[in-house]
């Protein structure tokens, strides 16, 4: 082992069994932890004491940046730089630029919304210590992971693998940093 | 008063006596496969060596894909004129196709965003290869526009970007609309689709790499952007998931509206209606399902997916089938209804038209595939025979391209001056083109099905009964409510 381990981790075979040990990790205090689920399991957000997302900020953001952009671009264009006489209709109105802003109102907050979640979430990263844990393949297959990284205040090498033995967890093991 | 009090005071002792009918919810995934089968079944489909029949089929499948390859390279080297469309039927087979396709395309929209929306849980098997044929239909469909433009070379005008002339685009126009919603939605489509597949992508990392196949680990792994299926990602990941669903909803259904418009906003009898947008838009998830059905059915026997695409999700498809086909046939009864009460001759004269003119054939063809076929659908045994609804899926696939062949076509060919009728028949181009636009399809989907794992594998865990956490608890039938 490391010098200086990332933290411990420990593995669970159900998501029952995950759901209560997330449930005791979090009552013991702890805020620099993680599980690892190769789906999203219903309930783990709150049993894990997690905040709502953030992500709903940036769609918001991205949406009426979106709007706007079609709004000004329509009357930029088609008033502004170089009005032209088409059917005798008005140059600009908020009624036919507003097919095209609402495209680009859902465009824009498609990307806003991926780019915040991967922003929020920190990825892309190709190289966490969480991704080096020999078992970790299974990960995304069908076993389940707790992980309390030695940075969490609370994190004590004796202690917390008592609470994640006591948790249920077993294969406990150090993760290399 | 007192009746009440006799009431409720009785209530207790029958209420005891009464036992609720328990339902049970439809197994989403078939004998109580386990997570490592979900995982096996769907990344084996991937992983394991070429099947002699994809070669096969991939080798059909670029000889018809040459097909379109070789009418638009003729059509480029010589002109829009070698497609059949003359005056007064100025637009025909390629906005028929292109509308075709589109419509196609919504089903995987529907089946990804709706239902995500509406929570309904069957979804998770036939939702990664219906947002892929929405890809690939959005690909057939965008030729056609592009290419009937006669110069491609000046497509780019469709975009606001500055050109020599100084002149910008006209959005005044719902074909300026169109260019919008469709690449919008070709995007968004992509887009829903990218980031739905990345939990799986990373399942297939970690399986290359436990095989020591660290090449295609490395590969998957660029795609999977480092997923580590972290609680902290899932969360943010699930609500970025539902606001995409919750932004393709009304995408979906504004792409068809906008482009019922490049119809509707006309003032041609027959396409000047305002029932176009909802019957478009219903038209096109019927379409959609039908092609859904022409492509699962098959996969689904191909790889003994039985278990993952149960008999209750095809029930669910081909019901959808019906509500949707049934819209369109109230749709068609309903302009009828509504050419004869607006009292305007030439709408009035357009439909007569349609049903008994030159081509009450096409208008015939498309009340049968489309009004008809569908509703065998109500029948228990027809949905249980498989190769009954794949066949009946054909001919919704087909009459859905003559209504887009009625819509355009009967209208432009007899307007409101009869010295300028016509009556349109394609070029042996316009048949090679759209012909190989199936294979342009199928070469994609078989590439699919050769890379991408084929169902959302994270999303079928999810929803099988041991990944509820609270199962262990309590007895299976009040988990059920859980």
């Amino acid at each position: 082992m490391a010098e200086k381990p990332y933290g411990l981790i420990a593995t669970f075979d159900d998501t029952g069994a995950l759901l209560r040990a997330a449930q005791r990790v979090r009552d013991a205090g702890y805020r620099d932890w993680d599980c690892i689920s190769p789906f999203p399991i219903h309930g783990l957000d709150k049993a894990m004491g997690l905040p709502r997302s953030r992500v709903p900020r940036f769609s918001l953001a991205g949406g009426i940046t979106g709007f706007c952009t079609g709004m000004t671009m329509i009357w930029y264009m088609d008033k502004f730089d170089y009005a032209l006489t088409v059917g005798g209709k008005p140059f600009f109105s908020p009624l036919f630029a507003f097919p095209v802003s609402y495209e680009l109102t859902i465009l824009f907050t498609a990307f806003a919304t991926i780019g915040g979640m991967f922003f929020v979430n920190r990825l892309p990263r190709h190289h966490h210590p969480v991704l080096n844990y020999e078992h970790m393949r299974r990960g995304t297959d069908d076993l389940f992971f707790v992980v309390i990284e030695r940075r969490d205040p609370r994190y004590d090498a004796a202690n917390t693998r008592e609470l994640l033995e006591q948790a249920g967890g077993r294969d406990i093991a150090e993760l290399e940093g | 008063m007192a009746q009440a009090a006799e009431q409720s005071a009785e209530a207790p002792a029958i209420l005891s006596e009464v036992r609720p009918a328990s339902l049970p919810r439809a197994e989403l995934v078939g004998h109580g496969r386990s997570f490592s089968w979900i995982t096996a079944k769907i990344c084996g489909i991937a992983e394991e060596k070429t099947p002699a029949w994809w070669w096969w089929c991939f080798g059909v499948a670029c000889v018809i894909a040459s097909f379109t390859a070789g009418g638009l390279t003729y059509l480029v080297a010589t002109g829009v004129g070698v497609w059949g469309h003359r005056s007064p039927t100025n637009w025909a087979w390629p906005i028929v196709n292109f509308v075709f396709w589109i419509g196609i395309g919504h089903a995987g929209t529907l089946i990804s965003a709706i239902l995500c929306l509406l929570r309904q849980k069957w979804r998770t098997s036939i939702n990664r290869s219906a947002e892929a044929m929405t890809i690939f239909a959005v690909v057939c469909a965008g030729i056609f526009p592009v290419f009937h433009l006669g110069r491609i070379w000046y497509s780019w005008f469709l975009f606001p970007l500055p050109n020599s002339n100084e002149i910008w685009q006209n959005y005044r126009s719902p074909l300026e609309w169109d260019v919008f919603a469709v690449s919008t939605y070709g995007t968004v489509s992509v887009l829903f689709w990218y980031v739905g597949m990345i939990p799986d992508l990373a399942t297939m990392r970690d399986r290359f790499a436990s095989v020591g196949k660290l090449l295609r680990a490395k590969i998957y792994g660029v795609f999977a952007m480092g997923w580590r299926g972290s609680s902290r990602h899932w969360s943010n990941y699930e609500m970025a998931y539902l606001i995409l669903a919750g932004i393709s909803t009304p995408l979906v259904l504004s792409v068809h509206t906008i482009v019922s418009f490049d119809f509707a906003v006309s003032m041609l009898p027959g396409w000047h209606t305002t029932i176009f947008p909802p019957y478009f838009v219903a038209g096109a998830i019927f379409s959609g399902f039908g092609m859904v059905l022409t492509l699962v059915l098959p996969l689904r026997a191909v790889y003994k997916l039985e278990d993952l695409v149960t008999q209750y999700h095809i029930d669910c498809m081909c019901k959808i089938t019906l509500a949707t086909g049934s819209m369109v046939g109230y749709a068609y009864a309903m302009e009828f209804f509504i050419a004869w009460y607006g009292a305007n001759p030439f709408e009035g004269f357009t439909f007569i038209n349609r049903a008994f003119g030159p081509y009450a054939w096409a208008y015939w063809i498309m009340v049968t595939c489309n009004v008809v076929t569908p509703q065998f659908f109500w029948f228990r045994k027809v949905r249980e025979c498989t190769w009954l609804v794949w066949v009946l899926s054909l001919f919704v696939n087909c009459g859905m391209w003559f209504e887009r062949f009625v819509i355009i076509v009967t209208s432009l060919a007899r307007d409101f001056l009869p010295s300028s009728w016509g009556y349109f028949s394609p070029t042996v181009v316009d048949i090679f083109t759209f012909f190989g636009t199936f294979g342009v399809f199928s070469v994609l989907f078989l590439l699919f099905i050769r890379f991408c794992p084929i169902m959302a594998v994270a999303e079928l865990k999810a929803v099988t009964p041991q990944a509820n956490p609270h199962a262990g608890h309590a007895p299976a039938e009040e988990s059920a409510h859980g």
